[in-house]
């Protein structure tokens, strides 16, 4: 299957990375030699198959309902490319 | 607007002598009363200093990971018993991907293949009788942080303090057809859920939201119209009206020979309408898929049944056991029951007093107060000992009802005992007949004119005489001796 | 070469526990040579004067119980470090400082080890050849023509160069192996669970394991030791009985059953390392292992898995860096013009094509022809696995299907990129421990490494028979220090 421009446009805005079309169409390349090879995987039946998420055989462990973090505000702003001390400050949204 | 048919008990719109009925299912999003996050260890608590509350994890630092926290697991499954769901022994978290300021992860860890609880139902009270309204899951997710656009001209705020907290999704199925219904079923949903101690339902704090997902059809038709949904709601009075513009609208449209577009809207509130959320360019596309740095949680039977154990007698049953021993009416049981704390109130009154007049004082004049003043039972002025206290005093002849009022005004200063009251106001009722019959032979005396009429057949006259031994007695003759001894004198 | 940045990490402890180095003549040691390797890029970050400080703490209060006592190391930076800038290798961190510290790193300071720096890596992970670096690539101590593989490219350098005694890296498809065979030295990649992933920037959460990297199968398991320990922090790690690894150790293999997987025999790999692969088993042989002939059916599949898994993964968990609370962000005219551009600017190519994968591969109409075929297709080469060790303890293959490969020779095919890690995608994809171990050289005098694939849980007979095997191959890496002028 061939992925086409307009859907590298739809999958990037998706992924929230802009694109031009240049950058598209070598995306599109690019994707398409991948795509390609991943295409192996429909040699295989797999419709009796279990998905396997994780390795990891075993549950979920479960944590007592604690409270041990405290107040990071100033750790977890110092970090932020802008902010008023107290926010976290992005340009205007626009519902 | 009056394109509502009211004369009959069914909520239906009328237009062009078709009749229409409206779909309506909610998914409502009620806060986990817990001390910390569902994933993280950070405070809950409501109303704290912007980011104040906030851990690395909550706002989604390189390499933090989440760890879940038990009791939400406990308050979840809860819940679901309380909705009489099947729980769920192995469930699974997923990622739901998409970007927003306030979302720090860049996606909620959700659970949409797998919930934690399955199908269960809400019986809810209509006019025209009960209505089972059918749930269709319950599961555990986060909540996102806030974004506050009207602080900062040029800038969006953004305070996590409510990122990672746990909600619990309860999706009904598309039973629920008035506003009406979603009013009974918004609060009997949150009376539940109060009585379990698992979300605090307060509407104002956000503890309590819905998306209401609403569509019409020809009343008698079986095909589903389209729904739009209308998301993040937070009063059932803007439900109500939501519904209400919502449904018109959709009525409207296919009127006109228009479709209904399968959309999100917003329910504007200052001009009472909704309207499309979304443009299509960014058309929402979640992209589910099994949370990687979670494993599938599971609870054994032994889990669950510990937590069958510690479920109180919710509701439902307990309306019914007050039916039964209490002898009340299906009103006053609905009324007693709505929340723990009125039920639990009702029951320490009565407990040691008198029930029928426990239930008359707590639903009229109780109920009167607490409203005028906008308390909770819980915070009501005078308490459950005193009031049936009160209520012993009027059993036991002690003071007339209409004493009872004035003590009852008294004692809502500073929950005083109405014994006290009474004493220290000497408010006592007179029982003595030799004391009661030297006031009417005084009144008699005094009015000779009018025992003449009353004697010639002028029998309305007896209240006259009444009233003048009341008056006299400053309110505290016995009522039924006076009218004995009164008779007796005429 | 320094007489003591020659030493192994063994040897170091030993010569400080005998008081016959100090922690600062060891510090100062890493600290001169790497100084007189920039050429190598190997470091992203240099924290030595904080190293010297700690050093010199150290000699002032020593401890010797501790497991390595005062030794400097540097890692890779992919692991959080507190107050140290942790950058991913990515310009959209290239600012950022944690204010708290993965449970890896923080396990190798509580037994003396001195932060001496931050190792550079392919951007997030991604890569092999450690190109893909916002900081530029790293050259290979073999050769200043060669990459040193990928993406702990930097940790490779480091070791083979005689940087750093010791370090970790962390291995998603091949990331410890691939490099350690480029580099002719030894990478351990344990058992998903093992180790605690929290603090370490995620790539592909199924599939990250932080591992150590070694001159040698001794101090490999001295540091896998000291780094695997079960998390409450992190829900995947797993609490099962910790072996003391490094006093354990033995060369005592005799008997143990080693699987050859035919499928590994792939088109158009070179005789040398065919011939590799038979001499790996000629030793093995030697040591009384007996060797069996197996079948992983699967193998074929594992790439493609991998390259749906890992993007899908990755595109969700590189979510989070969309400029608002950390790291790098662009001007944009409103929020979603800001996400825009920081992630177009802020990421490189591969990281951003990563992405794009990942995004397609989940999104509507395509979630099940690609992610859960993937998923049900891991399951099946998980299945083999399972499978093949009900009859053998562990299975032997070539690490890599080549040599390391020339800078920039497949910068612009980035399936012929992916291809490099054929042999190592399939142990991350089960979940299983696999250290790749120096075997000898190709024609052209580059290293070439043996993988060895153990059970899940069992690194110390993983260890054990790459100890033995280490000492058959007596292997001597050819670095002639091209670099220090």
């Amino acid at each position: 299957m061939m992925i086409d421009l307009k859907t590298i446009k739809h999958i990037s805005k998706l992924s929230r990375i802009s694109v031009d079309e240049k950058k598209a169409q070598k995306l599109r390349v690019d994707l398409n030699s991948i795509f390609e090879f991943i295409e192996k995987l429909n040699e295989l039946k797999t419709d009796n198959v279990q998905p396997l998420t994780s390795v990891a055989e075993t549950t979920l462990k479960l944590r007592p309902d604690e409270v041990h973090s405290h107040n990071l505000r100033d750790e977890i702003i110092r970090n932020s490319p802008e902010d008023n001390k107290d926010f976290f400050v992005v340009p205007k949204v626009v519902e | 607007m009056d394109k509502v048919n009211k004369q009959n008990t069914e909520y239906l719109i009328l237009r062009n002598k078709k009749a229409y009925e409206v779909i309506i299912g909610l998914e409502v999003h009620a806060q986990v009363i817990s001390k910390s996050k569902l994933f993280s260890s950070s405070s809950t608590k409501f109303g704290a200093e912007p980011n104040t509350q906030v851990s690395l994890v909550d706002a989604a630092f390189p390499g933090m990971l989440p760890v879940i926290n038990e009791f939400c697991v406990k308050q979840a499954i809860k819940t679901g018993i309380g909705l009489k769901a099947k729980i769920n022994k192995k469930s699974v978290f997923d990622r739901k991907n998409y970007f927003y300021a306030d979302l720090p992860q860049g996606y909620q860890i959700s659970q949409f293949n797998y919930p934690i609880v399955g199908e269960g139902s809400v019986i809810i009270d209509t006019p025209i009788g009960q209505k089972t309204i059918g749930i269709e899951r319950l599961h555990l997710e986060q909540d996102a942080g806030k974004s506050i656009h009207d602080m900062d001209p040029q800038n969006t705020l953004i305070d996590l303090n409510r990122s990672g907290v746990a909600l619990m999704e309860i999706v009904s199925k598309p039973d629920l057809r008035s506003p009406e219904e979603v009013s009974a079923y918004i609060k009997k949903l949150r009376s539940i859920m109060r009585y379990l101690g698992t979300c605090d339902g307060n509407m104002q704090e956000g503890s309590l939201r819905a998306d209401v997902n609403v569509s019409v059809r020809v009343k008698g038709s079986k095909k589903l119209g389209t729904r739009c949904e209308i998301k993040n709601v937070n009063s059932i009075k803007f439900m109500q009206m939501a519904i209400n513009y919502e449904a018109n609208r959709q009525v409207d449209l296919i009127e006109e020979g228009k479709l209904v577009s399968q959309e999100t809207r917003l329910f504007d509130t200052k001009k009472n309408e909704t309207r499309s959320m979304r443009n299509k360019e960014d058309a929402h596309d979640y992209r589910y898929f099994p949370d990687p740095d979670l494993l599938p949680l599971e609870v054994s039977d032994e889990f669950i049944n510990k937590l069958a154990s510690e479920i109180p007698e919710l509701p439902d049953d307990k309306k019914k056991r007050f039916i039964d021993k209490y002898k009340l009416s299906s009103y006053e049981a609905t009324i007693l029951v709505s929340d723990y704390e009125t039920s639990k109130y009702f029951e320490d009154v009565v407990e040691n007093s008198d029930v029928r007049l426990g239930t008359n004082w707590i639903i009229g004049e109780l109920f009167a107060v607490l409203n005028e003043k906008n308390l909770e039972i819980s915070q009501s002025p005078i308490s459950a000992k005193n009031l049936s206290k009160l209520i012993n005093l009027i059993k036991n002849g002690t003071i007339s009802g209409k004493i009872a009022k004035t003590i009852f005004e008294f004692m809502m200063d500073g929950d005083k005992d109405p014994l006290k009251i009474v004493e220290e106001k000497k408010l006592k009722q007179e029982s003595d007949p030799k004391e009661l019959e030297a006031i009417i032979n005084k009144v008699i005396h005094d009015n000779p004119d009018k025992v003449k009429d009353y004697k010639s057949g002028k029998t309305k006259l007896f209240g006259f005489f009444v009233g003048l031994v009341m008056k006299l007695s400053a309110g505290k003759a016995n009522p039924q001796l006076v009218n004995d001894i009164l008779k007796r004198k005429l | 070469m320094n007489s003591i940045t020659s030493q192994s990490l063994t040897t170091l402890v030993k010569n400080i526990k005998n008081k016959k180095l100090s922690s600062q003549e060891v510090t100062k040691a890493f600290i001169e040579r790497s100084e007189k390797s920039k050429d190598l890029n190997a470091y992203i970050t240099e924290d030595y004067a904080n190293a010297l400080s700690k050093a010199k703490k150290f000699d002032q209060n020593p401890n010797f119980d501790l497991k390595i006592p005062g030794i400097p190391i540097a890692v890779k930076d992919l692991f959080c470090t507190y107050n140290v800038k942790t950058t991913a290798g990515s310009k959209i961190l290239s600012n950022f400082v944690p204010t708290y510290e993965s449970t890896v790193t923080q396990n190798i300071w509580n037994e003396g080890g001195i932060l001496l720096g931050k190792l550079n890596c392919d951007e997030f992970a991604m890569g092999s050849s450690n190109e893909t670096s916002f900081f530029g690539n790293v050259k290979n101590p073999i050769d200043k023509d060669l990459v040193p593989g990928g993406s702990s490219g930097g940790s490779a350098a480091a070791i083979s160069g005689h940087l750093t005694p010791i370090t970790i890296g962390t291995d998603t498809g091949g990331s410890i192996r691939q490099p350690a065979s480029f580099t002719g030295t030894v990478g351990l990649k344990p058992t998903y669970g093992s180790c605690s992933r929290y603090g370490i920037v995620a790539f592909a959460s199924s599939l990250d394991q932080a591992g150590p990297m070694a001159q040698s199968v001794e101090d490999c398991a001295l540091l896998q030791e000291i780094i695997s320990t079960y998390d409450p922090k992190d829900s995947t790690s797993i609490d099962f009985k910790r072996n003391s690894l490094s006093k354990e150790l033995t060369r005592e293999i005799k008997g143990k059953k080693i699987g050859i997987p035919k499928e590994y025999r792939v088109d158009g790999m070179p005789v040398e390392i065919e011939k590799l692969w038979q001499k790996g088993i000629e030793y093995a042989k030697d040591c009384g292992a007996e060797i069996i002939d197996i079948s992983l059916p699967h193998t074929k599949y594992a790439l493609p898995t991998y390259y749906i898994v890992a993007p899908a993964e990755a595109s969700s968990n590189l979510a989070r860096y969309d400029g608002v609370k950390y790291g790098f962000r662009s001007k944009g005219e409103n929020l979603i013009d800001m996400y825009e551009k920081t992630r177009s600017d802020g990421f490189g190519e591969e990281v951003q094509r990563r992405i794009i994968i990942g995004t397609y591969v989940l999104s509507s109409g395509y979630y099940d022809a690609y992610y859960l075929k993937a998923q049900k297709v891991r399951k099946l080469i998980k299945n083999d696995f399972d499978h093949a060790y009900k009859k053998v303890d562990a299975i032997i293959t070539p690490s890599t299907p080549s040599s390391a490969f020339k800078i920039g020779e497949k910068t612009n095919d980035p399936v012929s990129m992916y291809l490099n890690d054929i042999f190592t995608v399939p142990v991350n994809l089960a979940g299983l421990p696999a250290i790749s171990i120096p075997a000898g050289h190709d024609t052209k005098g580059y290293p070439l490494g043996l993988q060895i694939i153990g059970k899940a849980f069992q690194e110390q007979e993983l260890l054990n028979i790459a100890y033995a095997l280490e000492e058959k191959i007596n292997f001597k890496n050819k670095v002639n220090d091209w670099w220090i002028k």
